[in-house]
């Protein structure tokens, strides 16, 4: 089982990592939200690459997710109901159930018509939270209080909530990567290597594909309830194609070969991003150069770059 | 003959003007090797695409086991039990040998809507997968990723991912083509052994593996059927010569 370890390895200390850093000397306030947001996104990064990665399905849509998640807190912190037993299970339903609908519809097509469909869902919803005016319509919706578990108050403890981002995003790492080695993970990615061999035994893709799509909307849908709690905001921005699309680049500049790609992808996407826009007013021209660099030289991305530096020490 | 195990009816195929399969009427009899022989581009893979699913017919009606399943799709055709392999080598290159079979055992084990477990770890599966991998000689191979493979051991690997699924008909198309002499032999002693206990269509172009191994032997030409018989008889057979007469190659590979 040793070479299943040390796979499992990078994701490991990742995590060992985030849930040390307070005693690291990043324990104060800014760093504290800085880390929530990118183990938060991190979350729906995972959940995508589970989708890229695993069943080849590129989708340009997955911000959508979050969005069901953080709604389902503004519409039910509306209507007075903030217990995270009830509101978690609401948002994973609604994004679960978003993803059912449209998955139905998107999964029929393949390569650019799926990104294209899902991109479209996507704005079909962004443009419907923009359109609910009881909930701040374009301006967003400012959370009366962060969602209480079992009557406490947890989530408004920075520390606390450190720890349920670390402990949520270790659970979405670990449920994707049962997932994946599973029976129905490996139909998956034997429909995404070789659709035609995986139907010449017997198994028809759509259901497997569809399956996976809602699991990983379900995902999208609990990082979206963390989200929103993060900030105590929800806005339309946050379903946006350019966030869709930002999610989508952390998986691939992290690399799709292992979920633990699109961790290492969103914690360096959002870090790097933090980091530049403290260095010059015109950052995003860094960035977007940085991003363009390692997509051209790191065809396996970043966790993939321990692999490309032994081959090229062998030649 | 007992009641066939597959039974063509009038299958027709064309693609844009040429009758690729042309009122094609076949019967398979259980637990017979069934070859299937004819020119470059007569239509035997189209057959064999039609039989499995790949391809819908334009006409005519498929039955397997008394079954009519013109209409159905390529995964159910292959859940009643229709095997094949692919004249050109169809694995998933990102598996290793075992993972291949296993998953061939797995789509006859149960459902595979088990999200937890991981997979590797059901000895059944992988027992079953070896004694495939066995059978066709890459026991010692099974670790190793099929993309990684030799031509021949990939094709070695085809007839084991079509037998792990145990069965009751393997749509076999040109499973010799391109391997070495060495996997040759091998595969041929492989084919033998499942004689009487599979029933097969062999799509095959080397004519001594097919005079060898087939009870009963089809000949292709321009999509349409124009003898099937024991190998004595399509050997005596006037027309078929003239056809392969009429190629090149044809004449040396058809031993007389
Ligand atoms: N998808 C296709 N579209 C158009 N023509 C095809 C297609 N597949 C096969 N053909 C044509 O059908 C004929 C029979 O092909 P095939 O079944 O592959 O022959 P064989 O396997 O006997 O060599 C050939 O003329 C080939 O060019
Ligand atoms: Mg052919």
């Amino acid at each position: 089982m040793l070479p299943a370890v040390r796979a499992e390895a990078p994701a490991i200390l990742l995590l060992a990592a985030l849930a040390a850093a307070p005693f690291l000397g990043f324990g104060e306030g800014y760093m504290l939200t800085l880390l929530a947001r990118a183990m938060i996104l991190a979350m729906a990064a995972v959940s995508l690459s589970l989708l890229v990665g695993g069943a080849g399905l590129v989708s340009m849509g997955h911000a959508a997710m979050m969005g069901f998640g953080a709604y389902a807190v503004v519409i039910l912190d509306d209507m007075g109901v903030t217990d995270a037993a009830i509101v978690l299970p609401t948002a994973i339903a609604a994004a679960g159930a978003f993803a059912l609908a449209t998955g139905a519809i998107a999964i029929r097509t393949s390569g650019v018509h799926f990104i294209m469909i899902t991109l479209a869902f996507g704005q079909m919803a962004f443009f419907t939270a923009s359109s609910l005016a009881g909930y701040g319509g374009d301006d967003g919706y400012t959370l009366y209080s962060r969602s209480d578990v079992l009557g406490l108050r947890l989530l408004d403890d920075r520390l606390a909530f450190h720890f349920i981002c670390v402990g949520a995003l270790a659970l979405t790492w670990l449920l994707g990567r049962l997932l994946l080695a599973s029976r129905f993970g490996r139909v998956l990615r034997a429909a995404k290597g070789n659709p035609l061999r995986a139907q010449a035994l017997g198994f028809d893709p759509f259901p497997y594909r569809l399956t996976a799509y809602v699991i990983a909307g379900a995902m999208g849908g609990a990082a979206g309830f963390l989200f929103a709690n993060a900030t105590e905001f929800v806005a339309p921005a946050y379903i946006s194609w350019q966030r869709s699309g930002e999610l989508l680049f952390m998986v691939i500049l992290g690399g799709v070969a292992g979920l633990h790609g699109a961790l290492i992808g969103a914690l360096g996407f959002v870090l790097l991003e933090e980091w530049l826009s403290h260095q010059w007013e015109h950052w995003r021209i860094l960035f977007g150069v940085l991003l363009i660099l390692a997509v051209l030289f790191l065809p396996n991305g970043l966790s993939g770059i321990p692999a490309q530096l032994a081959r090229v020490a062998r030649r | 003959m007992s009641a066939p195990l597959l039974a063509l009816h009038g299958v027709q195929k064309r693609f844009g003007g040429l009758a690729v399969t042309d009122d094609v009427s076949l019967d398979i009899a259980p637990a017979e090797i069934h070859a299937v022989i004819g020119p470059n581009g007569a239509g035997k893979t189209t057959l064999i695409n039609e039989i499995s699913g790949v391809l819908k017919v334009d006409a005519g009606r498929i039955l397997f086991g008394g079954q009519d399943i013109t209409a159905l799709s390529m995964p159910r055709r292959a859940r009643l039990g229709l095997a094949r392999s692919f004249q050109i080598t169809s694995v998933v290159n990102a598996f290793s040998a075992l993972e291949n079979t296993a998953l061939a055992v797995q789509a006859r084990s149960g459902s595979s809507f088990r999200f937890l477990r991981p997979a590797a770890t059901e000895r059944a599966l992988n027992e079953a997968a070896m004694s495939a991998l066995e059978q066709v000689g890459l026991a010692a191979r099974a670790e190793t990723p099929a993309g990684a493979m030799s031509h021949g051991e990939k094709r070695q690997l085809e007839l084991a991912i079509a037998l792990a699924t145990e069965p009751r008909l393997l749509l076999l198309d040109e499973p010799l083509a391109g391997a070495g002499p060495e996997e040759t032999e091998r595969l041929i002693g492989i084919l033998r052994g499942l004689k009487s206990r599979y029933t097969i269509v062999l799509v095959e172009h080397d004519m001594q593996a097919v005079f060898a191994l087939a009870d009963r032997i089809s000949v292709l030409v321009y999509g349409r059927v124009i003898a099937t018989g024991t190998p004595d008889a399509i050997r005596a057979n006037p027309e078929v010569r003239a056809a392969y007469l009429g190629e090149d190659e044809g004449a040396e590979a058809m031993p007389c």
